[in-house]
């Protein structure tokens, strides 16, 4: 074990390399290349023993990691934004032909306009792909998920999206505990998976899935998205027991006697812990979730700490322009709806196209959940820091 | 047919693993137009069979053809295949 300054994307790139990937096929895209460039470096240097594939475009990144998938290979791949939004048809035949494939996913902002910097938009269009979506708030977890991603993966056979947040935790450096590689090597063994195109077999993958069988398909997916909650709980435990550090499909902070509280993905956390701990000084009831497992949504994590609170802002990194709701807000909202709970719901959007969002906007926040919930009633979405 | 499978049953990611197992899909009800085959115009040639698409088209024992309607979709390329016309398309129903 050993303890080194790494960034967040670099802690990826170290987490593949413990896992022993055997394909590696990616395109280069801001705020990601940094990880497939020390990938690359692995390789080339004899560090990782992998095929490494160039493709031109990320379309190819996707399916050529489909294809090496399905011959029993472990394979990883990175995006961002633009590149993820490539290979949208890709991504779900990863999911619908079962290939345990894990991405990192370094979040930026969708064009237009052209825009490197982080929100949450293109992960958030790729919600219904069929993959499971970990989120990170720093580069120690990073390497973590990147980690369980593997095992989770290939336990389930469905792909796993890493989301990182870009730059935030991409390019920013941390202490980050790297264990030793025969500690990583028992949590993720190098296993075979099945090669379903060897010519051993008369297998065909890929098929025409006419009306009377698409149904059944998709619902297989669907099936295994459920089921895989099961796995990711096992999979924390037994990190948090091999490595010391604990993990859950939520994190929560000052959750417990809490009246309100935010609801966050990703490194927005970080600052809205800090307000939250200053507020509590003041007197003030507040706490923080933040979802780390998007899909498989956890719902009965958040019936459990939500149900009962006062008030809930939910801080969306994304919009859906013209729906009712944006993403999170819609996953929280329905959640609580099915099981009954009515705590007062704000929807926030903040930090659109790498809008900073300082202290003052998380104080703003809690005071607005807190004043709605005095006036019984909660606002129109509130698009925190919007020049007007 | 036999009865279609449930979604416990089949394999998992779209998979085939019995092969042949397209000889089971039965595309009768895709067809507007099925051919009709005249024996006595037929010269044996065997147009038909190398054209079909679906390998819908059998050999009978004299030597002359006919259709297996349940993989026939009617495309009517074999009556476009016939020389001698010895094909003709009418409308299912």
């Amino acid at each position: 074990m050993k303890r080194v300054g790494l960034s967040g994307n670099y802690a990826v790139a170290y987490a593949v390399k413990m896992a022993d990937v055997d394909v590696v096929a990616a395109y280069p895209i801001t705020p990601q290349t940094t990880i497939v460039e020390k990938l690359s470096e692995f390789v080339a240097n004899g560090e990782l023993e992998a095929e490494y594939i160039n493709v031109e475009s990320e379309h190819s990144a996707m399916s050529a990691c489909v294809g090496a998938s399905l011959t029993g290979a472990r394979v990883f791949t990175a995006t961002s934004s633009q590149g993820l939004a490539y290979m949208h048809e890709v991504l779900f035949m990863a999911s619908g032909l079962r290939t345990p494939i894990v991405m990192a996913n370094v979040n930026r902002a969708l064009s237009a306009p052209l825009n490197i910097w982080n929100d949450h938009s293109d992960a958030m269009a790729e919600r219904d792909a069929g993959w499971i979506q970990l989120w990170v708030t720093s580069a120690q977890e990073a390497f973590d998920a990147t980690l369980e991603a593997f095992k989770i993966a290939e336990d389930v056979l469905l792909p796993v999206m890493v989301n990182l947040d870009g730059y935030i935790l991409s390019h920013t450096y941390e202490p980050v505990v790297l264990p030793d590689e025969s500690l990583v090597r028992e949590f993720v063994p190098s296993r075979p998976l099945q090669n379903r195109v060897s010519p051993k077999f008369a297998y065909s993958i890929g098929v025409v899935g006419p009306p009377e069988a698409y149904y059944e398909m998709k619902y297989q997916v669907v099936d295994a998205i459920e089921k895989s909650r099961k796995k990711i709980k096992d999979v924390d435990k037994e990190f948090g027991d091999k490595f010391g550090r604990e993990y859950n499909f939520v994190n929560e902070y000052m959750m417990e006697d809490a009246d309100y509280a935010l609801v966050t993905m990703g490194a927005l956390t970080g600052t809205a812990k800090a307000v939250a701990s200053g507020l509590r000084k003041e007197g003030e009831k507040v706490g923080v979730l933040s979802i780390r497992c998007f899909r498989p949504f956890p719902k009965e994590e958040i019936v459990a700490l939500l149900g009962d609170l006062k008030g809930v802002g939910v801080v969306d990194r994304a919009v859906t322009p013209g729906g009712p709701s944006n993403p999170l807000f819609a996953d929280i909202a329905t959640t609580l709806y099915e099981k009954g709970r009515r705590p007062l719901l704000q929807s926030f959007v903040a930090g659109l196209g790498g809008r900073d969002v300082p202290v003052d906007d998380f104080k703003l926040m809690f005071g607005l959940v807190k004043d709605v919930v005095k006036e019984g009633k909660s606002r129109p979405c509130v698009y925190v820091g919007l020049r007007e | 047919m036999s009865r279609l499978k449930g979604w416990k049953e089949i394999p998992i990611g779209g998979t085939i693993v019995e092969p042949g197992s397209s000889v089971e899909f039965d595309v009768s009800s895709w067809r507007t137009y099925r051919p009709l085959f005249d024996k006595k115009k037929c010269t044996k040639c065997g147009m038909c069979w190398i054209f079909c698409p679906e390998g819908a088209i059998k050999i009978n024992d004299d030597g002359t053809y006919d259709v297996n309607l349940s993989y026939c979709k009617g495309c009517g390329i074999c009556q476009r295949a016939c020389a001698v016309k010895a094909i003709t398309m009418v409308k299912e129903g």
